[in-house]
C-alpha cells in the first residue's frame, strides 16, 4: 500500500524527523488560508500517488498567500498520470543549500533491510545510480538486532556530511529505521533530504510504502489507504484476498497461484490472444470469493470471454466449480467461458459444472487455444 | 535416492486440527508419507484420526515421536512463530507453506535460521513430494509418478502444471521442491540445483523460475560453471505488464534485473533450453 506525500511525511515526525510547517488542503481557499498561517511564501505540492509530479507540473513556488490559491486552483483541477489531484500540500518553502538522499528499503537478495543515501540527493537519483554507483552508499541492517548508532556515523561519514551535522542525521538515521520497523514499511524515502541555509536538516520530501501482508497489526495505517486512487475492481478484490490486475485485452482469466495465472496469460498471448487481467484467487480459495472473482472478471465490458485455470492443491477443484455456478446464477454471463479444472477434487468439480453450458479443457495449451477461439467468435 | 525427504522422514504437522491442515494431513499420510505427530497449542491430548497423536508444543512432539521434519499449516500471522518453534525443538528440515506472512518477519525468520544450520523450504510454497515414497505439503500426489527428473519450481500450481505434464509422457520425478514465491525465503534455486546435481536418481532437471529478483540469474551462473546435469527451464511472466515500482529505492537496489527477457537470457546463455510454456517442457528433456 502507498502512502501519499503528507501522510508519510506526518508518520515521519512522529518519530522525530525534521518536516517543514504545512497542512494538506482540498481546496484552493483551504490553500490559501494555510498559506498566510505560514507567513506567504509556500510549496504547493499535488498528492497523487505516481511519481514524477515536478516534472508534470504539480508542484509549484508560491511568493503570497494569494499565489498560493491561485496556483492551489490550478493544480487542483489537474490530472498527473490520468489521476485527478484531489488535494494540495502546502509547506512552508525552505532555503535549501544543499540535496541529500536518504532511504531504507528491503533487499530481498541480501535479505536484509538496506538503508540508503547519497550526497547527490534530488529527482535524478536514479540515473546517479546508473551512473556513478560509488555516490550510492549501501549498508544492509540486521534484522534481528535494529540500526546501530555507528552505522548512522558510517552514513554520514561516507557522504560527506559536515560533522556539525551528525547528531541531526544520527537522530533522522534512528527515526527512519524506527519508521521502517514499527510500521512495517516497504520503503521509507526521504528525497531530498535538505540542509537548509540556516543550517538545518529537514526532510522535504517522503514516500512510503507498506507491505500490505502486515497490515493486519496496523489498524492505524490500513485507514489511511486512499481508495479514491485505485479502479474500483481492484478495490472489490482487495476486499475478498484476491490479487487483480486490469490490463487492456479481452480474455478473462481466473487462475489459482501467481505463477500459473501469469503462464496462462504468456499462453494466451502466445496463441494469439491478449489477456483482459491477471487474477490470482491465491490458494484454498472457497466458493464466495470465487464467485466474487468472477463477478469482477465479468464487470469489465471488455472480456468476451473467461478462461478458467484451476490446478487444485490446497484449493479444492468443488469449491471452484461451486463459486462458478453461484456466480452464473447471480451475473447470468453471455460471454463464452473455457474451464480446466485438474488436481485435488477435480472430478467432484467436473460433475458439478457438467451442467453449465462451459467449454472444457484438458490441457493448459488446449484451454487457452478454445478461449483465444471464443473470444473471437469460433467454435 | 531423492533430496530432502524419503520413506524414513518423521514428520509433524503444526497445525494440524484446522482445515487445511487436516486436510493434507490426510491426503499425505494416504500417500504414504510418515506423519508421526500434530501441534496445535491446547489439543494437546487428542488423536487425528485415532492415529496421529496431538502435542501442544514442537519440542513435546519431537521427544515422544522422534519427529525429524515439520509442515506448518498456521495462518500467516502466526506463522513465523511456528518456524522460530521448530527451529528451537531442533528439527532440521521445516517446510512451511503459508501464504502472506510479511516480508519483516521473513526477513528476522531467515536471520535466525541461518544461525542454526536450519534447511526452511517456502513459505508461500507447495512443498516437497518424492513420488512413491513421500510427500511433505500440498502436491496432489497422483499428478507425478517416480522417475529420473529433479524438478525445482519457485511457483506453486504451476509446479503441478509440469509434474502432470511429465506424467502424461511417461516422465518421472526423482523429487519436486517447491522453494516458493515470497521475496525472502529460506532456499533457493542454487540450494536445490546442488542437491540434484549430487542425487545419483537425478538425471536431468526442471527449473522453474518468475518474473522479479535476481535468484534466476545466480542459478544460471551456477549451472554453467558447476552443473553436469542438463537442465530445462521455464520463466513465468513473459507478457506480465512491469511491477509497481517501489519508489527509486527499489531501482538502485534492483536495477534493470528481474525481467522475464533478461532471465531467459542469462538461462540461455548458461545452455540451459526455455519452454515457451510449460506443457513444451517434457520433449525438451528427451
Amino acid at each position: 500500500m502507498k502512502l501519499h506525500e503528507y501522510q508519510s511525511k506526518q508518520i515521519f515526525a512522529k518519530y522525530g524527523i525534521p518536516i517543514p510547517k504545512g497542512r494538506v488542503a482540498a481546496t484552493a481557499s483551504e490553500a490559501k488560508a494555510i498559506a498566510e498561517e505560514l507567513g506567504g511564501r509556500v510549496v504547493i505540492k499535488s498528492q497523487v500517488l505516481v511519481g514524477g509530479r515536478g516534472k508534470a507540473g504539480g508542484v509549484k513556488l508560491a511568493k503570497d498567500a494569494d499565489e498560493a490559491e491561485q496556483l492551489a486552483a490550478q493544480i487542483l483541477a489537474m490530472e498527473i498520470k490520468g489521476l485527478p489531484v484531489r488535494k494540495v500540500l502546502v509547506d512552508e518553502a525552505a532555503a535549501i543549500e544543499s540535496e541529500i538522499y536518504f532511504s531504507i528499503t528491503n533487499d530481498r537478495a541480501a535479505r536484509k533491510p538496506v538503508m540508503i543515501a547519497s550526497a547527490a540527493g534530488g529527482v535524478e537519483i536514479e540515473e546517479v545510480a546508473a551512473k556513478t554507483p560509488e555516490k550510492i552508499i549501501k549498508v544492509h541492517i540486521d534484522p534481528l538486532l535494529g540500526l546501530r548508532d555507528y552505522q548512522a556515523r558510517d552514513i554520514a561519514a561516507s557522504i560527506d556530511l559536515p560533522r556539525e551535522y551528525w547528531k541531526d542525521f544520527n537522530k533522522i538515521a534512528t527515526g527512519l529505521w524506527q519508521v521502517y520497523s514499527q510500521t512495517d514499511a516497504t520503503l521509507a524515502e526521504i528525497n531530498p533530504l535538505v540542509i537548509t541555509k540556516d543550517k538545518r536538516l529537514i526532510a522535504l520530501d517522503g514516500k512510503m510504502m507498506i507491505d500490505d501482508n502486515a497490515l493486519f497489526r496496523h489498524a492505524d495505517l490500513a485507514e489511511m489507504r486512499d481508495v479514491d486512487e485505485e479502479a474500483p475492481a481492484e478495490t472489490e478484490a482487495r476486499k475478498y484476498g484476491l490479487s487483480y490486475i486490469k490490463l487492456d485485452g479481452d480474455i478473462g482469466c481466473m487462475v489459482n497461484g501467481a505463477g500459473l495465472a501469469m503462464t496462462s496469460m504468456d499462453i494466451v498471448k502466445l496463441f494469439g490472444g491478449e489477456p483482459a487481467n491477471f487474477l490470482d484467487i491465491g490458494g484454498g480459495a472457497g466458493s464466495d470469493k470465487v464467485a466474487a472473482a468472477m463477478k469482477i472478471i465479468l464487470s469489465d465490458s471488455n472480456v468476451k470471454a473467461v478462461l478458467f485455470n484451476i490446478f487444485g492443491g490446497i484449493t479444492r477443484c468443488d469449491e471452484v466449480a461451486r463459486g462458478i455456478l453461484v456466480a452464473m446464477d447471480e451475473v447470468k454471463p453471455k460471454v463464452p467461458m473455457v474451464v480446466r479444472l485438474v488436481g485435488t477434487n477435480a472430478e467432484e468439480g467436473r460433475k458439478l459444472l457438467a451442467d453449465a453450458k462451459m467449454i472444457t479443457a484438458e490441457t493448459l495449451a488446449d484451454a487457452a487455444k478454445k478461449a483465444v477461439a471464443a473470444a473471437k467468435g469460433k467454435k | 535416492m531423492s533430496v530432502l525427504i524419503n520413506k524414513n522422514t518423521r514428520l509433524v504437522v503444526q497445525g494440524i486440527t484446522g482445515n487445511e491442515g487436516l486436510f493434507h494431513t490426510r491426503q499425505m499420510a494416504a500417500y504414504g508419507t510418515n506423519v508421526v505427530a500434530g501441534m496445535t497449542p491446547g489439543k494437546g491430548g487428542e488423536w487425528v484420526d485415532e492415529k496421529i497423536p496431538v502435542f501442544d508444543s514442537v519440542k513435546l512432539a519431537v521427544e515422544a515421536t522422534g519427529a525429524n521434519c515439520s509442515v506448518i499449516f498456521v495462518p500467516a500471522r502466526f506463522a513465523p512463530d511456528s518456524i522460530f518453534e521448530a527451529a528451537d525443538a531442533g528439527i532440521p528440515l521445516i517446510i512451511c507453506i503459508t501464504e502472506g506472512i510479511a516480508v519483516q518477519d521473513m526477513m528476522r525468520v531467515r536471520n535466525y535460521i541461518d544461525q542454526k544450520k536450519v534447511r526452511l523450504i517456502g513459505p508461500n510454497c507447495p512443498g516437497l513430494l518424492t513420488p512413491g515414497e513421500s510427500k511433505v505439503g500440498i502436491i496432489p500426489g497422483n499428478i507425478a509418478i517416480p522417475g529420473n527428473v529433479g524438478v525445482v519450481s519457485r511457483s506453486g500450481t504451476l509446479t503441478y502444471e509440469v509434474l502432470y505434464a511429465l506424467k502424461l509422457v511417461g516422465m518421472g520425478a526423482s523429487t519436486c521442491v517447491g522453494i516458493g514465491g515470497d521475496p525472502i525465503n529460506g532456499t533457493n534455486f542454487i540450494d536445490v540445483l546442488e542437491m540434484f546435481e549430487h542425487d545419483p536418481q537425478t538425471e536431468k532437471v526442471v527449473m522453474i523460475g518468475e518474473i522479479g529478483g535476481t535468484d534466476e540469474d545466480k542459478a544460471a551462473e551456477y549451472i554453467a560453471s558447476k552443473m553436469t546435469k542438463p537442465v530445462v527451464s521455464f520463466i513465468a511472466g513473459q507478457t506480465a505488464p512491469p511491477g509497481k515500482r517501489m519508489g527509486h529505492a527499489g531501482a538502485i537496489i534492483e536495477g534493470g534485473a528481474g525481467s522475464a527477457a533478461d532471465k531467459v537470457k542469462a538461462l540461455e546463455a548458461a545452455g540451459v533450453k526455455v519452454a515457451k510454456h510449460p506443457e513444451e517442457i517434457p520433449s525438451l528433456l528427451k
